[in-house]
């Protein structure tokens, strides 16, 4: 069987930067949803030590692998392959299903909120995610720094994401040319 | 107007699929008669007060929510997830 090459959804575009602030595709590596079976919490625990299950709204992280709330008793393993969970949780491959943008610098989070109708001043502190539409596309936002988010949609949904941040922050720079 | 997912906190109603009364939750068994059925899938009271009804947090979190509002003042009473109405034994 040949070998195949993967890529990513963007592979094609460059990091581009306005006001400062990057817009870059970043590849994360294996994503698996893992879907808590009821009353497994305990044993779901013990099996992804030293990894933390997440709290809505939230993500956790070890060693550059997260674990990144997706839904009801659901997360995102990103950057590893996940472990045995038999009988405790359902365990689906994503990696293909998704795109993921960072946006980092000091507009990144006026340029999503021009998109994303929720505060993400710093009271969306790092380690915060969020299930959030992009303007309409379905998406998972989390803030990886002070000035960085990193932002997962669909892949089929991945150039129009691109540009519809792009557009923000090249509107964000037109602005600040004009003061 | 805004709702308060039990999960992903204060959203605008636009993230929200609306479907209807909560009555749709109340399936009939298999052996009820078609009346029963027809109630079930055709019949609803139109109050002009307290109602609830299933919405969907369609750009969140994808569940689905009880929403209990009164259609008079247009205040937001309750959000609840339905799964955790099942979690409570309540049939559904
Ligand atoms: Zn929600």
């Amino acid at each position: 069987m040949p070998e195949l090459i993967a890529k990513t959804a963007l592979s094609d575009k460059k990091p581009a930067t306005f006001a400062g602030t990057t817009l870059a595709e970043a590849d994360p590596g294996p994503v698996a949803s893992i879907a808590l079976f009821p009353g497994q919490e305990k044993a779901l625990a013990k099996a992804l030590k030293p990894m933390v299950f997440p709290a809505p709204n939230s993500f956790t992280e070890n060693g550059g692998v997260r674990l990144v709330w997706t839904g009801r008793d659901q997360a995102f393993l990103i950057g590893a392959e996940p472990p045995a969970l038999d009988g405790i949780a359902a365990v689906t491959d994503q990696s293909g299903g998704w795109a993921t943008l960072t946006v980092t610098g000091p507009v990144a989070a006026e340029a999503l909120m021009r998109l994303v109708p929720l505060d993400l001043r710093p009271t969306f502190a790092v380690g915060q995610a969020a299930r959030a539409p992009l303007g309409h596309m379905q998406s998972v936002i989390f803030r990886t720094a002070a000035d960085g988010f990193t932002v997962m949609v669909f892949r089929s949904m991945a150039r129009t994401a691109w540009h519809e941040i792009e557009v923000a922050l090249r509107s964000l720079a037109a602005r600040a040319a004009l003061i | 107007m805004r709702l308060t997912c039990p999960l992903c906190g204060p959203r605008d109603r636009r993230e929200f699929y609306y479907y209807g009364s909560e009555d749709y939750l109340q399936r009939p068994g298999p052996d009820a008669g078609p009346e029963a059925w027809d109630d079930h899938l055709h019949l609803r009271d139109n109050i002009a007060g307290e109602v609830r009804d299933l919405w969907y947090h369609e750009t969140g979190c994808s569940q689905w929510l009880i929403v209990t509002r009164n259609t008079v003042t247009h205040e937001i009473l309750s959000t609840e997830l339905v799964a955790d109405r099942k979690k409570k034994g309540v049939r559904a």
